[in-house]
């Protein structure tokens, strides 16, 4: 596996900052806006944005998780059952205007099922998404990011993975390429 | 994480620890959606679920057909009151006339012991054992367990005692495994008569002494006296038997700590427990009820996912 860093700690830090002021933008003070992240990975991004766009506005932002595992389209089609993770939304998102945070957007069809999985707490006034890198050319599902930290060009035996110092020890964003067999 | 060890849920005896951690896993998730405003989820849409029931219930029955209805499978029943079992139709003939319409899951409660692994030996479908006569019913032994876990936080270490009729009991023989694989002592009590003669074997203490028993645990789980599976008399009249194995409200106050009370129900008022400890703030029985449903949707959703089309 041939490792290789695409975003170093700084590039993070500016991309993060970024994201906040391009959300701030469309959402103003964040009054009818709520974040929610998807789980697993989602929320690491989610906390960064959070308590940057709290410093931001100086004011408290509404956040949640949400678990979309239930939701997925290929259950039974892998080999081991994937283990829910926590859903937190205890707020109401009748008429607000949701913003979806996860790290990378691949397939699409994780931010299909947390759609999905979003419409069951309610019927909210618009959905939009935040990612942190998207994955180009490898759509299966029309779906696109409004925010986008980074877009890179992969191929899909490739893997990216979004770390962060709270949980890996570092931030970086690394992108994995599988050795070619001679 | 891997997936559940068994293919089928004939007995939490087949299971690891692992497993009943796993389904406790899943139920928590599960818990959480049930308690959304839309209690429904997608996960098994293209799933159809038989339920069989040779044999009455109120609760089981409601809780499993809840559960596959949360998890959006089609759900056909059938009682063997209504049926052709009543015109001499064998258990496979039965099942296997109820597969050929494209059935994925079999829920079955069967007077016989052994009927869920018999069918599951013989039949292409997931069976799920509600009970089979006086042998097992896992789910109940899970969302027991479950209960506690939410109560105390976790099983290991707890003193469980189960009281009353432990001979006819599927939930006692359940309980039992289910307890002492999470790492629970547990005692059973009641008369000697409704005690089987080598239950210690299992490595449960004997109790024959209410006040001791209960002095002794964290959670007391009160049987009812199943009379309907008792062919000769085990004890003089239901009256004595209230009067030593019943749980009352005088002699639970007397205890210098707050035990919790279970009960996989239906109660019988005033035999193996008395109303207001029914109904006190230490009695859990309606929480087992609605972790029963969270409980169920776990096994069926992890089952589900070992079903290939």
């Amino acid at each position: 596996m041939e490792k290789q860093v695409i975003l170093n700690e700084k590039r993070i830090e500016l991309t993060l900052n970024r994201l906040c002021y391009q959300l701030i933008e469309n959402h103003n003070d964040f009054s009818n806006t709520v974040l929610i992240g998807l789980q697993p990975r989602g929320i690491h991004l989610l906390n960064r944005l959070k308590s940057r766009l709290e410093e931001i506005l100086g004011a408290p932002v509404v956040c949640g998780n949400l678990d979309i595992t239930f939701f997925r389209d290929d259950f039974r089609r892998r080999e081991n059952p994937i283990i829910p993770s926590a859903t937190n939304i205890d707020f109401i998102i009748e008429n607000k205007k949701v913003v979806l945070v996860d790290d990378v957007l691949f397939t699409g069809r994780t931010i299909r099922s947390g759609i999905d999985a979003l419409m069951a707490f309610g019927r909210p006034k618009s959905v939009e998404l935040v990612t942190f890198i998207d994955r180009r050319f490898k759509r299966d599902l029309p779906i696109q990011a409004d925010y986008v930290g980074k877009i890179i060009d992969t191929i899909a035996s490739e893997r990216v993975s979004v770390e962060w110092k709270e949980i890996e020890g570092e931030d970086k964003v690394v992108l994995y390429t599988p050795d070619h067999n001679g | 994480m891997d997936n559940l060890s068994v293919e089928h849920l004939t007995g939490i005896k087949d299971l690891t620890e692992k497993d009943i951690q796993l389904i406790f896993q899943t139920a928590d998730s599960f818990k959480e959606v049930i308690n959304r405003p839309i209690k429904k989820v997608p996960s098994l849409r293209d799933i159809t679920i038989a339920n069989l029931f040779f044999e009455n219930s109120t609760r089981t029955r409601l809780s499993f057909e809840l559960a596959q209805k949360r998890l959006s499978a089609d759900v056909i029943n059938f009682s063997a009151s209504s049926s052709s079992v009543t015109k001499g139709e064998t258990l496979v003939d039965t099942v296997n006339n109820i597969l050929a319409m494209k059935v994925d899951m079999v829920v079955m409660r069967h007077p016989n012991p052994g009927a869920a692994l018999f069918l599951s030996k013989k039949v292409k479908a997931k069976i799920v054992n509600a009970g089979d006569g006086t042998h097992e019913h896992p789910t109940q032994a899970l969302l027991d367990a479950f209960s506690i876990r939410e109560k105390y936080g976790d099983v290991a270490g707890k003193k469980v005692v189960i009281i009353g009729d432990i001979l006819h009991s599927r939930v006692a023989l359940s309980n039992i495994y289910c307890l002492q694989k999470l790492g629970a002592e547990v005692m059973v009590c009641g008369p000697t008569t409704l005690i089987p003669k080598f239950i210690h074997e299992l490595g449960v203490k004997v109790e024959h002494n209410l006040r001791k028993a209960l002095e002794w645990c964290d959670v007391a789980n009160m049987l009812r006296i199943q009379l309907e599976r008792q062919d000769i008399k085990f004890f003089p009249s239901l009256r004595e038997y209230s009067m030593q194995f019943g749980l009352n409200k005088e002699i639970l106050d007397s205890l210098d700590k707050e035990i919790i009370v279970m009960h996989p129900g239906p109660i019988n008022r005033g035999v193996e427990i008395t109303s207001d400890v029914a109904d006190s703030k230490q009695s859990i029985i309606l929480d087992q009820v609605e972790n029963g449903v969270a409980i169920r949707m776990a096994v069926i959703y992890l089952l589900a996912g070992k079903i290939t089309h």
